[in-house]
């Protein structure tokens, strides 16, 4: 914390007030830190907030149920720290055409409760996920699997007034491509091949769940009973819009076991106060800082921080209704706009080097990564040559300046900093007028974009749900995909994610996937902005802290003092 | 002054369904489809989301809404919000955090702004006059998220006498922090009331005959200054006490109290209408009541006011 | 009028019978406020008041005259947070913009929410409320109640809603911050003037102009509601700084003013990035805004003073 004087006259204020008040503050205890080095049995706090949803992995798809469902469940395999996957309950997984897998599950695997781990748990589990009427979150990853598409069925039905109804209405119960040959081979029958198909194994959605999942989702969802490094401490350790608390699983034997007693979840609405509780030793760590805290975490936990780079990135995306960004004209505004920003000051600047200027449109720690595709040069700062394409769009078709160009975003995840950045980085080397478009909540934007009806930009952020330069691409830029909110359509692009898909070795779909790319950078129907890396910071109470590949913090690797 | 209590306490009921009816007409103006917004980036497939507008009613036009609203709250089952948890819960867990901290804040501000507004009254021009409205030009001036920030910053890191925030399990002591801050604010409302009500009641007629009685000072000042200066604050502090129960959302922001404006707020951003108009619903019991008990003391404070015409 | 006090009985200081004293003479409800404005006019604490009150309308009115740098263009990140230079006396904000030109720019809409929520809150609360406390009975149960159910209103649904009207989406302008916090402000003024006017409204020299003959709503508003002022002025002297600050809480939400308009409020909302590095940055519109507070509390206070009979200074 850097105090300067301002700063300290206003804690003076605060001094005299509270000694007016005449109160001696009580309770200043942190939980009664012990010293010694290294205990393997204490329980350490971390920053989360309340999981919207009942704790099924299949059913988990935002960040604070997420990190608590990675540690209750193992699945067939995990990711390391790098974003390798490493097998887990898998003894071994093969496949001789990137279609028809076969999987050897280890033996001997139980639940908390007892219950043993089989193939055919993972085939009740798969199946469960995948069914329609169960309406998990998560479903759609089984779609590569043979007769998901009967599982997963919906009939859609209009009313009167034009409303379109949609309900679940499975054909099938089970998907006709998933068998368990026997208690340890289970075998997958994908409808297509695809090569880079086992690398999603260790995504939550395809965690095993115990049988009395199936039975009462809801019920089982507030008590979840896993087989990963931790536990719930007890019934009802989860308080609602206060905190989750998990105990060490001594049976787990796995690559993630636990070095430390048990993780607390302690929620938090807003990042600012998690980040003086650790500076007051009340947290042990967070993974999210507040905006304005990125300059100075490293000073105020000095050896006390770590920033990696994650698997997620920014775009800002220019919708293809818009009129002024249509046509041979459109092109060359969207590429002098690229032009037009300084990704390389803005990071420096506003993130502090916790984001790194975008070099493709999927981030450097996903592998297959390329730097210099064709066409990437537009993400390089050039303020003459965005001035020069600007004009000449201008020749082929007029600017429409009757309205600023507006960027629109919700105001309270520390967008506004950047985005007023970006904005005067427009108002300066193009001559147009740009501003923020602030919204209050998050929907509000998400509907706009939806219904394809917002005035200028959007922001977007993807983070990846498993290490895989597909999952950067597919769901957010192929036609009809389920983030692809712009509607953004190339037949060329899905052509070559498709061929990427069917690959036979993750080389060739990597080097489709990249060409692919390429069309996009043809395109730009988003500008690439940066990736992120994730800081994050840990109380005197606790040795280290990490990140993995994705960005949350490895909680089983954390050992208390 | 029973058939008084009797027929402010009936007019619960128009306040009542006024408020809830405004209030859910206007969450259910917001808009965004709620559904939608509570998976953000990646969104579920389309029958999740048609299926839970369903359970929610969301699909049903606004009167049918309310009315299902209705019905479930005089069968005393509040539902659930968005995320399946039941909304009784939720607020039997809030309110009382917040009741403690809106206590603990209207005492402070009650205690200090009366005491400091008696004494600048008194002696109006003065220094210590001067200096508390230079103390309540800064809290009015600095925003609460700032001055909550600082507080925070001063007493819960550096000096380490309290708690930074407050999370799970609130008591009286990791609530004073909040306390302090959000009593400030009202504190300058306080100060300036009691001290105009003050020094224009001190020359009165009734402060002379009684200090030419031969009164002791102190026994002027408390028995008859003060309590004829105090009507103004009263009617401040109760509907305050209001505002208070309404939950602080920045206050409870920064302290991260598990209170009604958090829930609240998260609410709104979440247009949960079952939620806010459950939560409403308990305040508009408070503000009645409060009201009330405001109008009671001014009959207990001057006399003169009757209410049995 | 010749003499300061020809008309009456005995010295204005000796007795507090102005109110009955005035309505025997012929110019009765103009001497109450010439009369103040006499006073008022000799006051050192209104000149200074009402000095920095036409300082700030000035800078307002015409900010070019006060900085030639034009506010929202030429912020550059390479300037971000740095301290003050040639021409740029108090630095730089968080985006590179000139912090003083946007403190002098900021005045007019910042004052203009201040002064126009405060008008439109005191327009309605002391409307509602003195009509509710003074006729009492059915008319009080109606009011009081109208006001307890704005009350319950959580203010950022309010603003959330009221932002979202197509007419306000349209036309985000100084109008619509104003709307929001008068819609949700007023029942608080109406509380404040209502219990003021219940103290007052069974005072003799009510009972005494009555039964004198004057109508019952000529002694509202004649003796009652000048009688009712110290807490209104109160009141409304310290809101109109929380409204100023209460703008820079809806900007932050972003249902405030659009960032095109720069606001005192805008800028401390904007400030929050650099708490933790260059805490200053928020003290210049935060100053701003204590010296118009500050211009307005002293100038009331002076107001009050002087239409109030009974405080008048020995």
């Amino acid at each position: 914390m850097r105090f300067t004087r301002t700063s300290k006259a206003l804690g003076m204020v605060a001094i005299a007030a509270l000694a007016l008040t005449g109160c001696g503050a009580g309770g200043g205890s942190n939980d009664g830190a012990s010293q010694s080095a290294g205990d393997p049995n204490k329980v350490i706090t971390a920053y989360s907030n309340e999981p919207q949803n009942p704790l099924l992995p299949a059913n988990t798809n935002e960040v604070y149920g997420g990190r608590v469902v990675e540690l209750l469940f193992e699945g067939l395999r995990s990711y390391d720290a790098n974003g390798k996957p490493v097998n887990s309950l898998a003894e071994s997984i093969e496949s001789p055409d990137a279609q028809n897998w076969t999987i050897k599950v280890k033996q001997g695997q139980k639940f908390t409760n007892g219950e043993a781990i089989t193939a055919k748990t993972f085939v009740d589990s798969w199946n469960f996920a995948a069914n329609s009427k169960n309406l998990q979150n998560n479903g759609f990853f089984f779609e590569s699997i043979e007769g998901y598409a009967d599982v997963s069925a919906v009939t859609t039905a209009t009313a009167a007034d034009g409303k379109k109804t949609t309900t679940p209405a499975p054909t099938a119960e089970t998907m006709s491509g998933l068998t368990a040959k026997d208690d340890s081979t289970l075998t997958v029958k994908l409808a297509q091949p695809e090569a880079d198909w086992s690398l999603r194994l260790g995504y939550s959605a395809f965690f095993p769940l115990p049988s009395a999942a199936l039975a009462d989702p809801k019920t089982f969802g507030e008590n979840p009973v896993g087989n990963g490094p931790y536990k719930f401490e007890k019934t009802g350790a989860w308080v609602h819009d206060q905190s989750i608390s998990l105990v060490k699983n001594a049976d787990y034997s796995g690559p993630r076991e636990s070095k430390n007693g048990g993780v607390t979840f302690k929620f938090y609405t807003d990042p600012g106060p998690a980040y003086t509780d650790l500076q007051g030793n009340n947290l042990d760590v967070t993974d999210v800082l507040p905006s304005n805290a990125l300059k100075t975490y490293v000073t105020d936990f000095q050896d006390r921080n770590s920033t990696k780079a994650v698997a997620t990135n920014s775009t800002l995306n220019i919708p293809g209704y818009n009129p002024n960004f249509q046509g041979e004209a459109g092109k060359l505004r969207r590429q002098a706009l690229s032009y037009a920003i300084n990704r390389e000051e803005i990071a420096k600047v506003v993130f502090n080097g916790t984001r790194t200027p975008a070099k493709a449109f999927a981030p450097p720690v996903i592998d297959g990564f390329k730097e210099g595709l064709k066409g990437s040069e537009v993400l390089k700062f050039d303020a003459a040559k965005a001035k020069d394409l600007w004009a000449q769009a201008d020749k082929i078709q007029p600017y429409d300046k009757s309205k600023p160009l507006q960027i629109a975003s919700n105001t309270d995840g520390g967008n506004k900093e950047w985005i007023d950045a970006v904005a005067n980085g427009f108002k300066n080397n193009l001559g147009i007028q740009a501003e923020i478009q602030p919204f209050a909540k998050f929907a509000e934007v998400l509907n706009l974009r939806k219904s394809q009806s917002l005035p200028g930009l959007s922001r977007a952020g993807w983070q990846g749900d498993y290490p895989s330069l597909y999952n950067f691409l597919g769901p957010v830029w192929a036609t009809g995909a389920s983030s692809n909110y712009e509607k953004y359509s190339n037949p060329q692009f899905d052509k070559l994610l498709q061929e990427g898909l069917a690959a036979k070795t993750t080389d060739e779909a990597n080097a489709k996937f990249n060409q692919a790319q390429e069309v996009l950078f043809e395109d730009l129907p988003g500008l690439p902005l940066w990736d992120q890396a994730r800081p994050i910071v840990w109380s005197e109470n606790v040795v280290k802290a990490e990140t993995g590949w994705n960005g949350g913090i490895l909680y089983y690797n954390i050992t208390a003092k | 002054m029973v058939r008084f209590i009797l027929k402010r306490l009936l007019q619960v009921i128009p306040v009542f369904i006024g408020t809830t009816l405004l209030v859910y007409y206007m969450v259910f103006a917001l808009p965004g489809d709620p559904i939608a917004a509570l998976f953000g980036d990646r969104q579920p497939p389309q029958a999740v989301i048609d299926t839970l507008r369903s359970q929610y009613h969301l699909d049903q036009p606004f009167w049918v809404q309310y009315g299902l609203f209705l019905q479930n709250l005089f069968t005393f089952n509040l539902g659930n919000d968005f995320t399946g948890q039941p909304i009784a819960g939720s607020l039997a867990r809030v309110f009382p955090v917040t009741a403690m901290l809106a206590v603990e804040a209207l005492a402070i501000q009650a205690i200090f702004g009366v005491a400091f507004g008696v004494f600048a009254g008194l002696r109006r021009g003065g220094w210590f006059d001067s200096t508390v409205l230079v103390v309540s030009l800064v809290v009015i001036a600095v925003p609460t998220f700032v001055l909550g920030f600082v507080f925070q910053l001063v007493f819960g890191v550096q000096l380490g006498w309290a708690k930074p925030t407050v999370g799970a399990n609130a008591d009286w002591g990791s609530l004073l922090l909040p306390a302090v801050v959000l009593g400030l604010v009202s504190f300058a409302y306080v100060l300036r009331l009691t001290r105009a009500s003050v020094s224009e009641n001190m020359n009165a007629d009734y402060v002379r005959t009684a200090t030419a009685k031969g009164l002791s000072r102190p026994r002027v000042v408390i028995a008859h200054i003060l309590r004829n200066s105090l009507i103004p604050v009263v009617t401040y502090l109760g509907a305050n006490l209001g505002g208070l129960m309404g939950g602080a959302i920045v206050t409870e922001g920064i302290f991260n109290v598990p209170g009604v404006g958090n829930k609240l707020y998260q609410a709104v951003l979440r247009s949960e209408g079952p939620t806010i108009v459950s939560i409403v619903s308990v305040l508009v019991l408070v503000f009645v009541v409060a009201n009330l008990l405001v109008d009671l003391l001014y009959a207990w404070l001057d006399p003169r006011i009757r209410y049995d015409q | 009028m010749t003499s300061n006090n020809s008309h009456f009985v005995a010295p204005i200081d000796e007795t507090p019978l102005l109110a009955t004293d005035t309505v025997k003479t012929d110019q009765a409800p103009l001497s109450l406020w010439s009369d103040a404005w006499r006073k008022l006019r000799r006051r050192p604490l209104f000149i200074i008041s009402a000095l920095l009150i036409l300082a700030l309308a000035v800078v307002a009115l015409f900010p070019g005259l006060f900085s030639a740098v034009a506010p929202n263009d030429g912020c550059v990140l390479a300037n971000s947070e740095g301290g003050s230079t040639d021409g740029h006396p108090f630095g730089f904000t968080f985006q590179g913009c000139d912090i003083y030109s946007r403190v002098v720019h900021g005045t007019q809409a910042s004052l203009s929410v201040g002064i126009l929520s405060v008008l439109c809150v005191l327009v309605i609360g002391v409307t509602v409320g003195a009509l509710a406390g003074y006729y009492g009975g059915w008319v009080d149960a109606v009011l009081a109640r109208l006001g307890d159910v704005f009350f319950a209103l959580p203010l950022i649904l309010g603003a959330l809603v009221i932002t979202q009207l197509p007419f306000f989406r349209e036309n985000k302008s100084v109008w619509s911050v104003v709307f929001v916090i008068a819609l949700l402000a007023w029942p608080q003024m109406a509380r404040i003037t209502r219990g003021a006017v219940i103290e007052v409204r069974n005072a003799d020299f009510v009972t005494a102009a009555r039964s004198l003959g004057v109508s019952k709503f000529g002694a509202l508003v004649r003796h009652v509601l000048p009688n009712a002022l110290a807490p209104i002025i109160v009141l409304a002297t310290l809101e109109l700084g929380v409204f100023i600050v209460a703008e820079a809480t809806l900007s932050f939400l972003g249902i405030g003013l659009p960032q095109s308009i720069m606001s005192w409020g805008n800028d401390i909302a904007g400030a929050q990035a650099s708490i933790r590095t260059r805490p200053e940055i928020m003290l210049y519109p935060a100053a701003a805004l204590s010296i118009t507070v500050l211009s307005f509390i002293m100038l009331g206070d002076a107001v009050r003073d002087a239409l109030d009979p009974k405080s008048r200074q020995r």
